[in-house]
């Protein structure tokens, strides 16, 4: 508890579908063949971290982990 | 087509040019799903169909077990003539790894979020100007009049083609996306004019270079070396049948849904904002691709004795439909927040045009329900559905309501 959250992109599983990019701009872009990847070191707040739970609900490749570091 | 037995049972004796299916196959996958879940048929030489998200998904990542050298079921199976794998036919769908890869990373630029979203204001533009084109009295055949005419217009002119060939253009992706039931023969004489349109271009393009993607292909590199020609008409070939009656299926789709559901017409006019969810929706209920594998060896595989150059119908739009993973799978729900949908495919062989398609697409019903905020189907028996691995409405008129 009162660790920190971190989102993660596996750039073996993305795929490039878009949809993380689409739905949490804030917290991801894309690079240039289209696939996503995390702006800065992808820390969470609490005010980003349902964004980043929404976008990895979205994604089909599952590509999306948020890992909690004590 | 019409010489074929009917369908008695999908399970052992599936045919997804059936009438029934064509008509409407959510029934019968959702059937499917509760009684194998991997159907098959002998029809086509032999080929699978699984029904659930699971099936699907284990065939999309598996480059393993299936390879992608040909990606619409048909009643021949690659020849010595095609392509040798790992290109195939029409680079990157058709490759396997590891040249899929390479091939595939050549154009995914050309499609990236940055490139396309680029596009917007031309999109936008080209709607309004088929909108202004159609002369309604009443009635808009939303498919043949607009969602048809979105497609081919932006394709060609990012390969480059001039506007007066867009008939031509029209006349060869049916070719290739409707002659699945015609003998090998006359489906290679009926390419074969098509062959001939995209190497004059191309020679045209190779004596005067411009700013489109076919200069972009032509002058791309692998190991230092310009591509085959080969593989240029393949991928302009991917490009034209993967980016037109696909999107232009969405878009039809959509337009057909939301004149038979008020509610949700009436919120995306009244919530513009609700758009890219709604988007992700139609998407998932109204998938329009299905693709292809061939199975590489003979083998058992999710429980079926699979034969090598078995096909593999990969049914995106049923795995879309598999409540396993879909909450309420079989209800459409315009705000659906949380929406993993497999429209664009799994794993490498994501769909490489899927950020063009949802921008036509939300560009097209954005610029169509703001002309005309409220219509219904003329008449549903009017409503025509493709047949083949491509899903969208051929006929749908529309009548605009004040």
């Amino acid at each position: 508890m009162g660790g920190n959250v971190k989102v993660v992109i596996d750039a073996d599983l993305c795929q490039g579908q878009g949809r993380c990019f689409s739905i949490a701009p804030s917290i991801f872009n894309f690079d240039d063949l289209g696939n996503g990847f995390v702006i800065g070191d992808g820390e969470l707040s609490p005010e980003t971290i349902d964004l980043a739970r929404l976008a990895q609900a979205n994604c089909p490749e599952h590509a999306i982990f948020i890992e909690e570091s004590s | 087509m019409t010489d074929k037995p009917p369908v008695l049972d999908f399970a052992t004796d599936f045919d997804h040019t059936d009438p029934e299916w064509v008509s409407d196959p959510y029934p019968i996958w959702e059937d499917l799903r509760q009684r194998c879940p991997v159907a098959h048929t002998d029809r086509f030489g032999g080929a699978w169909f699984p029904a659930t998200h699971a099936g699907v998904s284990a065939i999309a990542k598996d480059t393993v077990n299936f390879t992608s050298r040909d990606v619409i079921v048909h009643e021949g199976r690659p020849t010595e003539e095609d392509l040798p794998a790992p290109i195939g036919l029409a680079p990157p769908i058709t490759s396997d790894p590891p040249f899929h890869q390479i091939a595939r990373k050549l154009i995914l630029p050309a499609f990236s979020p940055g490139v396309v979203n680029a596009l917007e204001p031309q999109i936008r533009a080209l709607c309004n100007s088929l909108l202004d084109d159609i002369i309604t009295e009443g009635v808009v055949n939303a498919s043949m009049n607009y969602a048809r005419l979105i497609p081919p217009s932006v394709i060609r002119e990012m390969l480059g083609f001039p506007a007066e060939d867009m008939d031509i253009f029209i006349r060869c992706v049916h070719v290739i996306t409707e002659s699945i039931d015609r003998p090998e023969e006359e489906r290679i004489e009926l390419f074969a004019p098509v062959e001939e349109y995209f190497r004059t271009k191309i020679e045209e393009h190779m004596e005067n270079p411009r700013d489109d993607l076919t200069s972009f292909l032509l002058n791309a590199e692998i190991n230092g070396e310009k591509l085959a020609v080969e593989h240029v008409f393949g991928t302009m070939v991917l490009i034209l049948v993967a980016g037109i009656d696909t999107t232009w299926g969405a878009i039809g789709a959509s337009l057909w849904h939301l004149a038979q559901h008020p509610d949700d017409l009436a919120r995306l006019v009244n919530e513009p904002d609700l758009m890219p969810v709604a988007i992700e929706e139609f998407l998932r209920f109204y998938a329009p691709v299905t693709m292809a594998r061939l199975v590489k060896a003979d083998m058992d595989y999710l429980g079926c004795p699979m034969k090598e150059y078995d096909w593999i119908l990969l049914g995106f739009p049923a795995a879309n439909r598999d409540p396993v993973v879909f909450k309420d799978a079989d209800k459409f729900i315009i705000d659906r927040a949380e929406n993993r949908h497999v429209a664009f495919g799994l794993g490498i062989h994501r769909c490489i045009g899927s950020n063009l398609a949802r921008l036509e697409l939300r560009v097209a019903i954005e610029e169509f329900i703001k002309r005309y905020p409220k219509f219904e189907l003329e008449n549903k028996d009017d409503v025509t559905w493709a047949q083949g691995q491509i899903r969208g409405p051929r006929n749908l008129p529309l009548r605009i309501l004040s």
